[in-house]
């Protein structure tokens, strides 16, 4: 067994004009599970694509499962499996079709194939859905036959691209329910989230992607302390009692606000509970009342703009299928 | 633990296990032909779209045009269903391109192309399912003309033998399309520009009415027509004749297609 599932060196890719990805260096201790994390566009499925022998990279050079991406894709295809950002099973088939479909790809007997479709389709708690075509799934469903599907017969390496965006928060439990109990089992997992909080969850270890390039790497802990945030996430009674307090928070305790979405609320970056617990009790002395408070993550804007001081370059807030 | 503990079932299901032996080639493309199978099962509308347009063109030209071309709606039948049934094996092979574009384009084709599988397998897969969508068509057409009154001469046989040519006729020109879904963006786009090639290729031929009545000019690009030549070779297998040059033309067409577009698409398959 090799120690590291992923060994990536200056991976490169462009097309066209675009530089999607320049310069990406990984390593993935095997039987973890390690988050990729970045905003739309960073260049996250091309360096998976390419780790997965999908495409060729233009430099760099890269070692999966042991095995060198260019010179022997085969043995990569035979240690990997890649679940796609989108559709990665047919719509058309039904979900058992699609995974008796896989397994006879990978060397199944019918008999073998089918039986294997019906424990995946009761384990990810789809048997009902198991006879209808895909197309009609919910997002959640499709989310899991995509994996299933990639699962059918384990792999050493699954590649999970994107697996819970879109998704309620019950259909990302499961989801991470099953990315959990597959590195329990021995497997390694890459998978690229755009939530902070999904690779805090399930990550050993986080590379923070950006314009196609790495641009912090550790363990969510370690990140977390050289970004320096925790965030006391303040809410009010109106916009104008936010504006007073942002104000304040920054005259007497030197606290910056992050950009927030909701206007009657702050985001301020506090290194540590007592500045946050004094700032929260100076607001109420001077008449701010806070509704709600939230000492916790940042988010994936509030990270990127700790490390790059600016906003994620192209974070659109859509789900572009 | 139950066994029916849903953490239980989910951690025996992704339990590792042996490795099954990765199978043949040809288990894999006919899994890949399996597939097809399901597909026109599940999605029968894209059988009866290829079939619709000429089965209305049946309809339409032997009742309204055949006893003005032919003399009487059943003669013009008779020189009319071959060549109909040219037209509908070739407009089902745009097919091949259009749903080899789709999977690219879904990513359903990234998924393929990971597994450690024969390369080719998932096209040549496809074929095998195009192969049986060209039969399907035929039969419903040949089945259509029986019912309004097509009498082949060339009997069971010569039916039989039409239908092989055109199949593999069909293969030959599949090639273009296929590489077409390989580098075109748009599922549409494949579509829109195969019927550009298409309308002209089987109008412009003698399908409809014997190219001697076109103008001299017409007549000689109908000639240089490949579609002219098989639909002479399968009107002549279906009534009982056999000739030759026109089926050599057709089968020459097909090797020359297959070995100039064939490695091409090979290649822009391999670069994918
Ligand atoms: N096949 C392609 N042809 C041209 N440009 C591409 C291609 N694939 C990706 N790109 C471009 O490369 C850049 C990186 O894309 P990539 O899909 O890797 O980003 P991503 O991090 O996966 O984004 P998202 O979160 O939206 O999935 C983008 O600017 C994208 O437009
Ligand atoms: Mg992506």
């Amino acid at each position: 067994m090799v120690e590291l599932a992923v060994e990536a060196r200056g991976l490169e890719k462009r097309f066209g004009a675009t530089h999607a990805v320049r310069g990406v260096d990984l390593s993935v201790r095997t039987g973890s599970v390690y988050g990729v994390l970045g905003p739309n566009g960073a260049g996250k499925t091309t360096t998976l694509r390419m780790l997965a022998t999908l495409l060729r990279p233009d430099a760099g050079e890269a070692r999966v499962m042991g095995h060198d991406i260019a010179k022997d894709p085969e043995a990569v295809r035979a240690a990997i499996s890649l679940t796609g950002q989108f559709a990665s099973v047919d719509e058309d088939l039904t979900g058992r079709e699609n995974l008796v479909l896989l397994g006879r790809l990978l060397g199944l007997g019918w008999g073998g194939a089918r039986e294997r479709a019906d424990e995946l389709l009761a384990a990810f708690d789809l048997s009902e859905a198991a006879v209808k075509q895909v197309k009609t799934y919910s997002g959640g469903m499709r989310r899991r036959i995509d994996i299933a599907a990639s699962i059918v017969v384990t792999p050493e390496l699954l590649f999970l691209d994107e697996p819970t965006t879109g998704l309620d928060p019950r259909s990302r439990n499961q989801v991470w329910d099953i990315v959990r109990a597959l590195v329990r089992d021995g497997a390694t997992v890459l998978l690229t989230t755009q939530y902070l909080e999904e690779a805090d969850q399930l990550a050993e270890r986080i590379a923070v992607i950006d314009r196609g390039q790495v641009i912090a790497e550790g363990t969510s802990a370690t990140l977390k302390a050289s970004i320096g945030v925790r965030v006391l996430h303040l809410a009010f009674e109106a916009p104008e009692i936010a504006g007073r307090a942002a104000v304040l928070l920054a005259d007497k305790f030197g606290l910056e606000a992050l950009p927030d979405a909701d206007p009657a609320a702050l985001s301020v970056q506090a290194g540590d509970s007592a500045v946050a617990a004094s700032a929260i009790s100076a607001l109420d002395a001077e008449g701010m009342a806070v509704m709600s408070f939230a000492f916790g993550q940042p988010s994936l804007d509030e990270v990127f703009l700790a490390l790059t001081g600016r906003p994620p370059a192209d974070a659109k807030d859509e789900d572009t299928p | 633990m139950n066994r029916h503990d849903p953490d239980t079932m989910l951690a025996r299901a992704i339990a590792r296990r042996a490795r099954p032996p990765r199978p043949s080639a040809a288990s894999n493309v006919l899994t890949f032909g399996w597939r097809a199978v399901l597909k026109i099962r599940h999605v029968p509308e894209q059988l009866f779209d290829v079939v619709g347009t000429p089965i209305m063109f049946t309809f339409m030209f032997t009742f309204l045009f055949g006893g003005a071309l032919a003399g009487s709606p059943d003669a013009y039948l008779q020189f009319l269903l071959p060549g109909i049934l040219a037209q509908t094996v070739i407009f089902t092979s745009v097919y091949t391109g259009v749903s080899l574009n789709t999977d690219i384009s879904k990513g359903m084709f990234d998924r393929f192309r990971s597994l450690p599988i024969w390369r080719p397998a998932p096209l040549a897969g496809a074929m095998l399912g195009d192969v049986l969508r060209y039969c399907l068509a035929s039969l419903v057409t040949i089945l259509v003309g029986l019912a309004i009154g097509y009498r082949p001469d060339g009997g069971v046989v010569g039916v039989v033998l039409g239908v092989g040519l055109l199949v593999v006729f069909a293969f030959g020109l599949g090639w273009i399309f296929t590489l077409m879904g390989l580098v075109m963006r748009t599922p549409a786009t494949v579509m829109t520009v195969s019927m550009l090639i298409l309308f002209p290729l089987t109008f412009a031929s003698n399908v409809f009415v014997d190219p001697a009545t076109m103008p001299g000019w017409l007549e000689t690009a109908v000639w240089f027509n490949p579609v002219t030549h098989v639909v002479t070779a399968v009107r002549g297998l279906m009534g009982g004749v056999v000739d030759g040059p026109a089926i050599f033309v057709s089968l020459a067409f097909t090797v020359a297609m297959t070995a100039v577009f064939g490695p091409i698409a090979a290649i822009a398959y391999a670069r994918r």
